[in-house]
């Protein structure tokens, strides 16, 4: 995958947390997760589609999920809360609508986000698509953003 | 001053909400996405709606053209991830008045939201 995908979610991931949590974020070295495996407990995924396809991943360990989102809501949430699925969606989202909005030249669209809860499970993307996990720390603990996309020549060419 | 604040996210709605009620806007009205917000929208006839683009049933824009199509008059500020210029300008085409991109600190929100309600009483 193109690092032209990676870096706006870098910048994405950083500008959310600062943002939204008047907290830094810092990344390491993206890494390529060569086969699907158990992440963290929590992840919330997006889809994209048009000029590029593919999909996103924020996975979180519990108890990092829950101090991001007690602090985003600005109350005390857990992870059995009616509302903590509903903030990690949001925060995924803002990520990667922040991302995309970096592809110059791209018309994008990306779906309403799902929130996977629940330790060891794996979230199996495309099997045609190459997933770079990049890693996050913070103040509330480490967290990924897992990034799955490809440009789509075959989209048609957006008009002006 | 009747506000309708149109997000999929109760998370968004409540921290959009707080917003409101720090500038003194307590009359607020919420929905969960375009068609609830269609629904509504007669009966409680809002002078400003705050309104994400990305939801289920009905996004954003779709609700824009409908309701300015019924002839709604609401000052509308779209406040989403959708950050593109062609999308920005796409919503103001539809009849948007203005425009917050998230993530948004409360004081980018509350300006916006203070600037669109000035706009609306010098017009």
């Amino acid at each position: 995958m193109d690092s032209q995908f990676i870096i706006p979610f870098v910048k994405s991931v950083q500008n959310v947390f600062e943002t939204m949590l008047q907290m830094p974020v810092q990344t390491g070295q993206p890494t390529l997760k060569t086969s699907p495996a158990p992440g963290y407990d929590v992840s919330g995924i997006i889809g994209m589609v048009g000029d590029v396809e593919g999909a996103v991943v924020l996975s979180f360990p519990t108890a990092t999920a829950e101090r991001v989102v007690s602090i985003f809501t600005g109350m005390s949430i857990d992870v059995k809360h009616e509302d903590f699925a509903d903030a990690v969606g949001e925060l995924v989202n803002m990520i990667s609508g922040g991302a995309k909005a970096q592809f110059t030249g791209k018309s994008v669209s990306i779906s309403c986000p799902s929130v996977i809860i629940g330790g060891d499970h794996t979230v199996f993307g495309r099997k045609d698509l190459v997933c770079i996990s990049i890693p996050c720390t913070s103040d509330c603990g480490e967290f990924a953003v897992e990034v799955a996309l490809r440009a789509n020549d075959l989209a048609p060419v957006a008009s002006s | 001053m009747k506000i309708m604040l149109v997000d999929d996210s109760k998370t968004m709605r409540n921290i959009q909400k707080s917003v409101l009620t720090q500038l003194g806007y307590n009359d607020v009205l919420e929905a969960t996405d375009g068609l609830d917000a269609l629904s509504k929208v007669g009966a409680y006839e809002p002078d400003l709606i705050l309104l994400d683009w990305n939801m289920p049933n009905m996004d954003g824009l779709t609700f824009v053209k409908q309701y300015r199509a019924r002839g709604g008059k609401a000052a509308i500020v779209m406040v989403t991830t959708e950050a593109e210029k062609s999308r920005v300008v796409e919503a103001i085409k539809a009849g948007v008045n203005n425009y917050v991109v998230k993530p948004f600190t409360p004081e980018v929100l509350g300006s916006r939201i203070t600037e669109t309600l000035q706009r609306m009483t010098a017009a």
